[in-house]
């Protein structure tokens, strides 16, 4: 069972993300953004950075990478895809998911622990999670206000594509809950195939207690005892 | 014809006498590139000249120590075969001039200099000062520099787990910006700064050289009056992505064998990456111009060698093994090209074009460079300003006192920035920020790192000789408090004008405490920098030494924070009460006074005291443990209940000092050191004073913890009653109200 973690330069939780489904039981390889095969991997993860040092516009540039014709390839085939914070603007610069990134709310770079709510169960990296359950994850970004226009957001709506959401201490999605600016302070979304997931907050740096959070071992223990199951199957 | 005359000499940062040694070292007139290799390599900044004489005095050896002072960083043995590499760095004029970018090089600066070591980054803190947060300037250097920290540090992915930030009129014209970078790498693989073995090839690989930061070092070794915003162009911009594939390949290079050597081009750049390394190793290098990658066309050697464009390495390469190291850098989009070679003897050669420009040995640039006994003369001042004389004041209310001190930006919660700091990236950071001193895991090991960096000027000012002792002192105990050992020190000594007597007097006498507290705590300096003539129209800082101390936790998993844990705890101090207010923020905020001695320490206690806190922390005696430091007992106490999800306290601290109207607040906010509170199971209470009456550390129980307020009484006396949530509240939101008051920037990186 092997998860591929895709490098590009820039990447700089790609280790980490490496680290996180080891820890969750999985294996990982790391796979360099020139390559261009993914190998027996069956699922893929675009990590958290700055991929091409974000100058253009964050993601821009890393959707060329020959890898992401591997990854959308994969993706077609209905194979598990999670785009962590860069990754996620990744994914949506390269049409994989709709929306863009703008810049934070504040202006500034947001770095803290925060409540993101689980809002749909049925995702290869949220299966094991209970629809309205809080996980609290770790955010660190300058831009992750994502938006849409108002017909693609309410289709992510209609279609509970809207996977996470920022929520405030009593698990509202209110304004103050929010730490970024994200409409309807959506978190994280998924495609219409439900297989190709992008989020902002990082899971991966929340899957030991020491780290000041577990939270996140969710999704990827979601994502090893679904790919358990489709090997058994 | 000369060329050099005195105008181009003061050009040139160099003195009459200065230059009459260079004549006899060289044995001949310089030309004029020459002379520039000499300005930048004998600025203050590169060759350590005022400083050199004093440094020496350091306790830099000890049974843990790999590598001492004098390498790109110091390193320290962690067992297991692995190495702590660690140093601190100051960027502190360029921060002034421009501080997104000047904070942000000052990042990449000393991150290169862990990595250079074979090192892999895990960490960053800074200590940083800034004028009192009323006026705009402040407010503008204090929002530039967070971002400058927080944009270099996050795009290349290396968290910033801690630091400290005071905020002080004395900063106003002069902020100070250092920089710590933590690494860890495997004995065997430290590798250094040296150029050996005639015939080897020299390689330059990362960003274009441009003329940017041309004499940024002679800069960094002058004054500050009002025309230094014209030195702008001196100031280098920074590239964090260029400096994290840097990283990365030079990381894989370094794991084939094939380097002999490698340095970063910081301060001086190409100057003093090819002299230092040839006179570390004992060789000479030939080296044309012609072959380093520029960015502008129509660039002179004198430019080349001088300038100080960020993001680039220099790299001895074992000959034949080339195509190896190209291959590597050529993977991540880097074009290492090779532009010289080493040579037998001592010249350093300098072509343009194959005709022969600069050659000089290289020696004469780095062990050559002067030394100076520079005059030391105690300020006629330094009396009258440890004079304090409370008879002529009113005591403050104890209550008023504590909720000013509390949202004074010095004290109030850093969280305004370092929420803009990446600082879980790498999943090691094992202790949340603001909690207690950085603490990260080392990953494969049971082992934690804890770093903690301090230094208070006040002190600095007033006593700087027991300031250098403090600064030692109280970053030991921090790192003592997450339950680590101190087992290695670096320090960044800010000061002002050393050619003034009563500077190289204060510098002297802090640097004569820094060795005093390190020998007696067991702390070797391993590394360090000096940043001198931190002044601005004539006015300098306070003597600021920053004391980054490196400790060693067996194990991480047992950290232990400055928070309560639970209700009901035994609240102890361990450590005297001297109820000193000289110097103290309490007399700063509620008096407007800098005034008295510095806190007295005794060096024997303060050892003893952090050898228990250590090992009842070990043993896991403690649910929680913080130091007292600026606001005294009183802000430590509302500190351990802060973040804690509102565990109130309630004390009653012995009457400590002279009897009188001061009394209360002199207990509750002198600033006495050597002293932790810690909270304790009440199961437990017996076994924690058994162990500190048997190590002869003084034991107080002053209260327990519990409901949700603050109430701290003194000999009985009830002073301060509180809520924990309005406490709180003032605390973690004060900077960011003061920092509110106006429109933001649009300066910083993105993701």
């Amino acid at each position: 069972m092997t998860v591929a973690v895709v490098v590009f330069p820039g990447s700089n939780s790609d280790v980490d993300a490496q680290h996180a489904v080891r820890v969750a039981g999985a294996e990982a390889t790391l796979v360099w953004h020139k390559d261009t095969d993914l190998g027996d991997a069956q699922a893929v993860i675009l990590p958290g950075g700055f991929a091409h040092g974000d100058y253009l516009r964050t993601g821009a540039i890393a959707r060329f990478s020959p890898i992401m014709s591997a990854v959308r390839a994969f993706a077609d085939r209905g194979g598990p895809v999670l785009g962590i914070c860069n990754g996620f603007q990744v994914l949506l610069e390269a049409g994989l998911l709709p929306g863009a990134m703008v810049r934070n709310r504040d202006i500034k770079f947001v770095s803290r622990l925060v409540p993101v709510r689980v809002e749909q169960a049925d995702t290869p990296f949220t299966a094991g999670c209970r629809q309205g359950q809080v996980l609290h994850l770790p955010i660190a970004h300058g831009e992750g206000n994502f938006t849409a226009d108002a017909d693609t957001i309410a289709a992510l709506e209609a279609n509970r594509q809207v996977i996470f959401r920022y929520v405030d201490a009593d698990g509202e999605a209110s304004a103050p809950g929010n730490p970024n600016g994200s409409v309807h302070n959506i978190a994280g979304i998924c495609n219409a195939t439900r297989n190709v997931v992008g989020l902002m907050p990082h899971p991966e740096r929340a899957c030991e207690a020491a780290l000041g959070s577990a939270d996140g071992l969710a999704l990827l223990s979601s994502l090893v005892h679904h790919l358990g199951a489709s090997s058994s199957r | 014809m000369s060329v050099i005359d005195a105008a181009v000499l003061e050009r040139h940062g160099l003195k009459p006498d200065e230059y009459a040694r260079i004549l006899e070292l060289m044995g001949r007139e310089p030309n004029l590139l020459e002379l520039g290799l000499f300005s930048v390599m004998w600025s203050e900044h590169c060759s350590y000249k005022s400083s050199r004489v004093h440094l020496k005095t350091l306790p830099t050896t000890g049974p843990r120590v790999v590598q001492g002072p004098g390498e790109n960083a110091g390193a320290v043995d962690i067992g297991d075969g692995l190495c702590a590499v660690f140093k601190i760095e100051s960027h502190n004029h360029p921060s002034f001039i421009e501080p997104y970018q000047g904070a942000a090089t000052g990042v990449g600066g000393i991150i290169r200099d862990i990595f250079t070591m074979g090192a892999r980054p895990i960490g960053l803190l800074n200590a940083l000062r800034f004028g009192a947060l009323d006026t705009a300037l402040a407010r503008r250097i204090f929002e530039g520099v967070v971002a400058g920290v927080g944009g270099y540090g996050n795009s290349i992915g290396i968290p910033t787990i801690g630091g400290e930030i005071v905020f002080d009129a004395a900063y106003a014209g002069n902020p100070l910006v250092n920089v710590l970078c933590l690494g860890t790498a495997h004995r065997r693989d430290i590798i250094k700064g040296a150029a050996r073995g005639a015939g080897n090839p020299v390689f330059y690989v990362g960003a274009r050289t441009g003329r940017d930061g041309i004499h940024g070092a002679t800069m960094a070794s002058a004054e500050f009056d009002e025309s230094s915003a014209e030195k702008r162009p001196a100031v280098q911009v920074g590239d964090p992505f260029m400096e994290k594939l840097l990283m990365e390949a030079c990381l894989e290079v370094m794991q084939t064998g094939a380097l002999v050597g490698i340095q970063d081009m910081g301060a001086a750049g190409l100057s003093c990456a090819t002299s230092e390394m040839g006179s570390r190793g004992g060789h000479g290098m030939d080296v044309d111009v012609m072959h380093v990658p520029q960015r502008e066309s129509g660039m002179t050697p004198y430019e080349i060698m001088l300038s100080e464009s960020q993001e680039r390495m220099l790299m001895v390469v074992h000959r034949g093994r080339e195509a190896e190291v190209e291959a590597i850098f050529r993977k991540w989009d880097l074009h290492a090209v090779q532009v010289g070679v080493v040579t037998e003897g001592d010249r350093l050669r300098i072509f343009d074009h194959g005709t022969l420009v600069a050659d000089l040995p290289n020696r004469a640039l780095t062990d050559e460079a002067p030394v100076y006994h520079r005059p030391m003369q105690r300020p006629s001042w330094q009396d009258e300003v440890q004079q304090l004389d409370l008879s002529a004041l009113a005591p403050a209310p104890a209550a008023a006192a504590f909720d000013t001190l509390l949202v004074t930006p010095t004290i109030a919660s850093k969280r305004w920035a370092y929420q803009q700091y990446d600082h879980s990236v790498g999943t090691n950071t094992i202790a949340q920020p603001g909690l207690t001193a950085a603490v990260a895991r080392v990953k494969g090991t049971p082992v934690g790192l804890a770093v903690s960096v301090d230094g208070n000027g006040r002190y600095g000012y007033l006593n700087p000789h027991r300031g250098g002792m403090l600064a030692v002192a109280e970053a030991a105990r921090n790192v003592a408090c997450t339950g680590a050992t101190p087992i290695g020190a670096t320090n960044n000594l800010n000061f002002g004008n050393p050619e003034r007597p009563e500077i190289m007097w204060q510098f002297g006498e802090a640097v004569r405490g820094i060795g005093d507290a390190c020998r007696a705590l067991e702390v070797p300096i391993t590394g360090g920098n000096v940043s001198l003539y931190n002044e601005t129209e004539g006015r300098a800082i306070y003597p600021t030494p920053v004391l980054g101390v490196l400790g060693l936790l067996e194990q991480a998993d047992r950290v232990c924070t400055r928070t309560f844990k639970q209700a009901g705890d035994v609240v102890m101090v361990l450590g005297d009460n001297l109820a000193e207010l000289g110097g103290s923020e309490y007399l700063a905020q509620m008096h407007g006074l800098v005034r008295g001695d510095a806190p007295a320490l005794d060096l024997a206690a303060e050892r003893a005291l952090q050898q228990l806190v250590v090992r009842l922390i070990g043993d896991g005696l403690l649910h929680s443990a913080h130091d007292c430091a600026e606001g005294g007992i009183a802000v430590t106490l509302a500190e351990c209940t802060f973040d804690s999800g509102g565990i109130g306290v309630t004390a009653d601290l012995p009457a400590a000092g002279a009897p009188g109207a001061f009394q209360p607040v002199a207990t509750l906010f002198g600033e006495s050191a050597s002293r932790i509170v810690v909270s304790v199971a009440p199961g437990q209470a017996d076994a924690v004073r058994a162990a500190a009456r048997e190590a002869g550390v003084p034991v107080t129980v002053i209260g327990s913890t519990g409901g949700r307020v603050i109430a701290l009484a003194v000999g009985g006396q009830p002073q301060v009653h509180r809520e924990v949530a309005a406490a709180e509240a003032a605390w973690a939101t004060a900077i960011g109200d003061r920092m509110r008051r106006r429109p933001p920037t649009r300066e910083g990186a993105t993701e």
